[in-house]
């Protein structure tokens, strides 16, 4: 079989598992999160927490609960790896140095998953399974719980409240996150990724060398990295190497679950507004991009343009046999079209044009699919968006499923949209304006200045994937982009919370002949102009800058 | 009675009820579960799909190794040992294939370190191999992403047959036929790319004697 119709079978075989989970995992997702009941394991949860799974909370009062635990959270990672080698399965190593726990702590509450640090040469085996992976479930789970609170905002009338955090994030993880991961670890296991408890054993090689081989509980943080688009990988390397991803089926799997939750969350939005076409109409938006991003990646990688690529005959500079260029340009475009940031390839090597995607791809706002939860509100407010550029045209206040969209709602909506790359552009201009903090590039000229701009993107945007060539271990580099994850994950929660608050106040006002329809290809086709022109374009000057530099060089 | 904690007090140890609630669920049982399970059920690949020759633990068939010949002074260059397979060039650790530094070069496209790097390595692995230059596929030349990828294309293991097959005075059909025997197809057909795994391949090589 020639290589272009395999990449292309192995892309539609997963476009067609995840059209296949789309309706059940979408409706299960809505059942969890409107269903009255409890599970009989989770009342003596909530018992254990102290909290009323009855009592429904303010968007404030949810707001301040989302922040309350983010901040514990990054305060008791921050400690346990302060403290790691008093613990068991430190493997020997010391302490992890403050610096890179304190920006350990915000990337992986954060969701983000960036790592200045090298798995297999810091973190212990306890940190990573009680301290990392705990927060790749709580991360993801905490994503859609903020999301369930914006459509509530459209499903419920005249209340000042939107839901309970505790329960939804209880139940999000009870079950959803957690049984998905337990199924799936064990078929990872199955099919070669590690998982014990073994420090690394030395051994002789065939040739008669030493090679020193890595233990872990690998499968288990390995799913729910994936699952909860997390990414970051138990070593440095992360989906690259073969302990994490062993083959070309393990790598299919691995982009399936990155992105099903966020493909399937449409769904659970259609389903509680109660009119599924509305689902559509935004998943057809979400997979219009990611269908073009990983066209073009593939494309590019393809092409091999660069001179060191054309002297090698083939974009194979930091991606792996087994998987090759259609496998590593699907996972590149997948994981930065979500928040995941787990690689499989190192990007620093990718094409120009193709490096450029996937950067592009997180400057979109990692809405296509995006994150779970941070997708789908982050194309909901852009769906605000486009309904009131829609309204401004027609002279008409504009309404979504029935809600007014006033001068505070838009004020909400142009606040989140204004945020992230108000951070990403003052943070690469105030790096590359330091000589010291520039020292960090590896490569030099355009190539370099993507670095940085990839650096500052995927920190703001909670992608975690890096240019890796940049050297980000200095106190400056961790301390910056630690404060960039927190401030790109938290602000744009605090404008999605106030605009669900204000939202379900309202009265609905009934649908009329003048009502635009949020459902159709007319629509459709707006929002995803809206996406490029109002997220994209907000980018051009940067990226002219670097990746199109260097990649419409001759 | 005590007094009642502030809110804000209380709010924040709410959270942290949470967190180590679930730190024990998700973060101990959870993963135990898994490990048990593996260890029972996949102790082989739960344990890192070790190979032996002899009987003797000799590395993984997922992580690839270095065939370089031995060495005296330890701060001397790696010399690809001819009697074994290659794999491609590594970033991991200063010799290549150290796990405990997996990772990739990170340089650029248009880099002229790695251009240069890549011509260099043309060269040399024409002349040990005795082909070609231009008959030197691109993995062959290139460094992968983990810097510990066991594979290579069948191409390259080809291109390897007539080295290998002399300085073991071996039939070149019969090392031919080793290679043939390890090509591994797409997964399914269509997933990944056709390879030859070095480590199982030197393996059987060594068995052969």
């Amino acid at each position: 079989m020639n290589p272009t119709l395999a990449g292309f079978l192995q892309a539609l075989l997963l476009v067609a598992a995840l059209a296949a989970s789309y309706r059940p995992l979408g409706d299960y997702i809505a059942r969890i999160l409107t269903g009255p009941r409890h599970l009989r394991v989770e009342r003596p949860l909530y018992k254990l927490i102290g909290v009323d799974p009855a009592a429904d909370q303010t968007w404030y009062a949810y707001l301040r609960s989302v922040l309350a635990f983010s901040a514990i959270s990054v305060l008791f990672l921050y400690l346990f790896q302060r403290i790691q080698n008093h613990l068991w399965l430190s493997l020997g190593f010391p302490a992890v140095p403050a610096p890179t726990a304190w920006n350990t702590a915000a990337s992986f509450v954060t969701n983000t998953n960036w790592q200045s640090y090298s798995g297999e040469q810091t973190m212990g085996h306890l940190v990573q399974m009680a301290g990392l992976a705990v927060q790749n479930f709580l991360s993801a789970a905490v994503g859609i719980a903020v999301v369930a609170t914006l459509i509530r905002g459209f499903t419920r009338t005249e209340t000042d409240r939107v839901g309970n955090f505790w329960v939804d994030l209880t139940r999000l993880l009870v079950r959803l996150l957690l049984p998905v991961s337990l199924v799936f670890a064990v078929v990872l296991v199955a099919s070669g990724v590690v998982e014990n408890l073994h420090a690394a054993q030395t051994i002789h090689t065939i040739a008669g060398g030493t090679q020193s081989l890595p233990g872990g509980p690998v499968a288990s943080q390995e799913v729910i990295k994936e699952l909860g688009t997390n990414g970051g990988g138990f070593y440095n390397a992360n989906s690259a190497h073969p302990f994490e991803n062993p083959t070309a089926w393990t790598n299919w799997l691995e982009i399936y679950l990155l992105l099903v939750i966020s493909f399937a969350l449409p769904r659970t939005f259609g389903r509680m507004v109660g009119d599924n076409r509305q689902g559509y109409a935004i998943v057809s938006v979400m997979t219009l991009y990611w269908v073009v991003s990983a066209s073009l990646m593939t494309f590019f990688e393809w092409q091999h343009h660069g001179t060191a690529l054309q002297a090698a005959g083939g974009a194979m500079e930091g991606k792996e046999v087994r998987l090759g260029i259609a496998a590593s340009s699907l996972f590149a475009s997948s994981t930065t079209l979500t928040s995941t940031g787990a690689v499989n390839a190192a990007h620093d090597s990718l094409t120009p044009l193709g490096g450029g995607i996937a950067v592009f791809d997180m400057m979109l706002g990692e809405i296509a699919p995006g994150g779970t939860g941070s997708g789908l509100y982050g194309i909901l407010v852009l769906a605000i968006v486009t309904v009131f550029v829609a309204g401004l045209m027609v002279g008409r206040t504009p309404e979504y499923l029935g809600k007014k969209l006033s001068a505070r709602e838009m004020k909400f909506a142009s606040l989140y949209i204004l945020t992230t790359p108000a951070i990403v552009l003052i943070g690469t201009g105030v790096a590359m304006s330091f000589k010291a903090e520039r020292a960090a590039m590896l490569n030099s000229g355009a190539h370099g200045f993507t670095e940085v701009l990839y650096a500052f993107t995927s920190a703001a945007n909670n992608n975690g994937s890096a240019f890796a060539g940049l050297t980000v271990t200095s106190d400056w580099w961790n301390t910056t982009l630690g404060l960039v994850m927190l401030f790109g994950r938290f602000l744009p929660m605090v404008f999605v919370l106030a605009l669900a608050g204000s939202l379900a106040r309202q009265k609905p006002i009934p649908s009329t002949a003048g009502t635009l329809h949020t459902h159709d290809p007319l629509f459709v086709g707006m929002l995803s102009g809206v996406v490029l022109i109002v997220v994209g374009l907000t980018y051009f000057p940067a990226l002219a800058l670097g990746p199109l530099a260097e990649g419409l060089h001759k | 009675m005590a007094k009642p904690l502030p809110p804000l007090v209380r709010l924040h140890l709410t959270g942290l009820r949470l967190l180590l609630v679930f730190t024990v669920i998700c973060g101990i049982a959870y993963p135990l579960l898994i490990t048990g399970i593996g260890e029972l059920i996949f102790p082989g690949q739960a344990n890192g799909s070790q190979v032996r020759l002899n009987g003797r633990v000799v590395g993984s068939s997922l992580l690839g190794q270095n065939f370089t010949l031995r060495r005296i002074d330890p701060k001397a260059p790696s010399v690809p040992d001819p009697r074994w397979f290659q794999p491609r060039p590594s970033a991991a650790g200063a010799d290549g294939y150290d796990p405990t530094a997996s990772g990739a070069s990170n340089l650029g496209p248009n880099d002229t370190g790695l251009t240069k790097t890549v011509q260099a390595r043309r060269l040399a692995i024409a002349l040990f191999d005795g082909v070609r230059p231009s008959s030197v596929p691109p993995d062959a030349v290139t460094g992968s992403g983990s810097g510990l990828d066991p594979d290579i294309s069948p191409a390259y293991a080809y291109e390897q047959v007539n080295r290998v097959a002399h300085s073991r005075r071996l039939p070149v059909a019969t090392v031919r036929a080793l290679v043939a025997d390890h090509v591994d197809g797409r997964v399914l057909g269509f997933l990944g790319q056709q390879r030859v795994n070095v480590v199982a391949l030197n393996l059987a090589l060594a068995r052969l004697g």
